[in-house]
């Protein structure tokens, strides 16, 4: 069992793109892979077990080490801070982190609020422009809160802009580019040396090709 | 802030109970005897410090520290770490006659968490410091120690990851031209953002070939091999001298016979400033954080006012219990219930069993409220109640 690699992937939106990177680096994976609502997936072809997290969460698996890898985006990374080696851009799943509000509008003077899923990075960003503002922290639909008056500037991803344009708001600025990363716990990195070198050096290849074509 | 339950303790303190507390100083004692062996001695130093001196002295950062006001207005902190407390009672009392001197503690030390409110705020380190010693000869030793103590614990399947902080600056400086550029790309090693520090490289004003030499840096990894390949990196001799000392360690590591346990990673960076030789970090296979960490810091001696170098590692208790199998049986203890009437017979007899070694619970009968559950807790008891002459023995 010991030989065993745990990964913890990100449920939704990153999950079937980083299956498909998997596949294409050479890694046998079931077809059930991608429709099953199992948590834990063993493929022992590979010897690879998968946790399947809620994106957030995939750092903290991997920092406590119940996961030996994971699968996470720079955002989850940026806001969660957590003791692992970001190792490999996989530049899956581009997007980026942005403030938005209603157009033509200004952030109020007297009570500056800002609604986020990412309180960390939101406060970070706005104290750096040297900006006195109050984090809202919402765990989803963030824009509402603009329209119904609860904040007058959002910070979340924007990958379409599809979102933002449906419900009447833009983008003000730009804060950060977000792909998702391959994450390694400092204890794995170390024990299962040579099983994760090996993975990060088919990954590595994968990657590369995908840029030179595009 | 809510109302506090009377049992709660403050965020990030533990109550050790009987079973753990036994673990944990059988652990302590077998690493103890191995320290004593190699010759080092304890000390114990208070638990507070002023902040301006051993609080700034020590390699934990500033919004860790647990700071308190004495009655002066002096900021004082409970001990970080037993470092930098070690230091200054060396570098005050202890260092005469240029002579190296082995010390060891156990002790608690106090970090403040940050995160998830559970996380151990006070716990036990086991550690030594080598004082006055600049060769790598005392770097070696810490090493073997460390894993000879490990493996008296118990403790199987561990990993010793080395790296040399030396190397780090001179190979980035070399190429980076100026210390600031260098301490930027190290504190990617730091926080471990590798992706981060290949974009950063990607970026500079370099010529590809002193690019790629950044970039192959953190391949860097392995056994003996990586110093040949490390040496490839190297231009016109800088940052030779870290690579023959990692040479030398490695021959001391092999005439000690633990080479195996040791492997090489000349990224790791475990501290942006404090430690200024070989630095090394150890790992067991079930354990999600290293169980312990230690190096060389000779700076930090200076700031007590001892030009002098000093290498040292500290284990922490609960990271290795953790990793360790339960595998200490409890020490046997009998009971005897007694009535006043047999009293004196029930301390005679219990005095002669305490003298041969044995563990024995002397309960007035009248004290215990349900006798089944009181004798289902031991497996040895013996009843003296009644008149004398009816022992029973159950």
């Amino acid at each position: 069992m010991s030989d065993v690699l745990t990964i913890a992937m990100p449920k939704g939106r990153i999950f079937e793109e980083a299956a498909e990177l998997l596949r294409q680096a050479g890694f046998q994976l079931p077809p059930e892979f991608d429709d099953s609502r199992k948590l834990i997936i063993d493929v022992l072809e590979e010897n690879f077990r998968f946790i399947l997290a809620k994106p957030m969460d995939v750092p903290t698996y991997v920092e406590h080490g119940v996961a030996d890898l994971g699968i996470a985006g720079k955002d989850v990374m940026l806001e969660e801070e957590r003791d692992v080696y970001e190792l490999l851009d996989l530049k899956i799943s581009a997007c980026y982190l942005a403030v938005a509000g209603l157009p033509n509008t200004k952030i109020n003077d007297v009570a500056p609020k800002i609604a986020t899923k990412y309180p960390q990075i939101a406060a970070a960003y706005f104290r750096e422009q040297g900006e006195q503002v109050e984090i809202i922290k919402l765990n989803g639909s963030i824009e509402l809160a603009p329209m119904i008056g609860l904040a007058d500037r959002i910070v979340d991803i924007v990958s379409t802009g599809r979102t933002l344009k449906e419900n009447g708001l833009v983008e003000y600025e730009t804060i950060v580019g977000i792909t998702s990363r391959l994450i390694v716990n400092p204890v794995s990195y170390r024990m299962k040396d040579e099983r994760i070198s090996e993975m990060v050096g088919r990954l590595t290849e994968v990657i590369a090709g995908e840029e030179i074509r595009s | 802030m809510s109302r506090l339950f009377m049992f709660e303790k403050p965020l990030g303190m533990r109550d050790t109970l009987p079973d753990l507390y036994e673990r944990k100083a059988a652990v302590r004692s077998s690493i103890q005897g191995e320290m004593k062996r190699w010759g080092y001695q304890f000390i114990e130093t208070p638990a507070l410090e002023y902040y301006e001196t051993v609080g700034a002295a020590s390699a934990i950062l500033d919004q860790q520290l647990f700071k308190l006001l004495d009655q002066q207005g002096h900021t004082l902190v409970l001990r970080p770490d037993m470092t930098a407390p070690i230091a200054r009672v060396a570098a005050s009392r202890l260092l005469k006659d240029e002579l190296p001197i082995r010390l060891a503690y156990s002790a608690n030390v106090y970090r403040a968490q940050q995160r998830e409110g559970g996380r151990p705020a006070e716990f036990e380190q086991i550690g030594v410091e080598c004082i006055g010693d600049h060769t790598i000869s005392a770097d070696g030793e810490g090493m073997a120690m460390m894993i000879a103590a490990l493996k008296e614990a118990g403790l199987q399947n561990f990993q010793l990851s080395v790296g040399h902080i030396g190397f780090v600056r001179d190979f980035f400086q070399q190429i980076l031209g100026t210390e600031e550029r260098a301490e930027n790309l190290t504190r990617f090693l730091y926080e471990k953002n590798y992706v981060g520090y290949r974009e950063h490289v990607k970026s500079l004003a370099l010529s590809s070939i002193d690019k790629q030499r950044l970039l192959d840096f953190l391949k860097l990894r392995g056994g003996e091999e990586v110093i040949e390949i490390a040496y490839g990196l190297l231009e016109n001799g800088t940052g030779k001298k870290a690579l023959a000392e990692l040479e030398q360690l490695w021959g001391i590591m092999q005439d000690y016979g633990q080479e195996d346990t040791v492997k090489f990673d000349l990224t790791l960076v475990s501290h942006m400033s404090y430690y200024t030789g070989i630095l090394f970090e150890v790992y067991a296979g079930n354990v999600g954080f290293p169980i312990g960490n230690g190096g060389r810091y000779d700076l930090l001696l200076q700031k007590f006012g001892k030009d002098t170098g000093a290498t040292g590692f500290a284990i922490r208790m609960d990271r290795l219990l953790e990793a360790l199998e339960d595998n200490i049986a409890a020490e046997h203890v009998c009971c005897v219930l007694y009535s006043p009437e047999r009293r004196k017979e029930a301390f005679d007899f219990a005095r002669e069993k305490r003298s041969s070694g044995k563990g024995v619970v002397l309960q007035d009968i009248s004290g215990v409220k349900d006798i089944d559950a009181c004798t289902s807790q031991y497996e040895d008891i013996t009843f003296l109640v009644g008149k004398a002459g009816k022992e029973s023995i159950k």
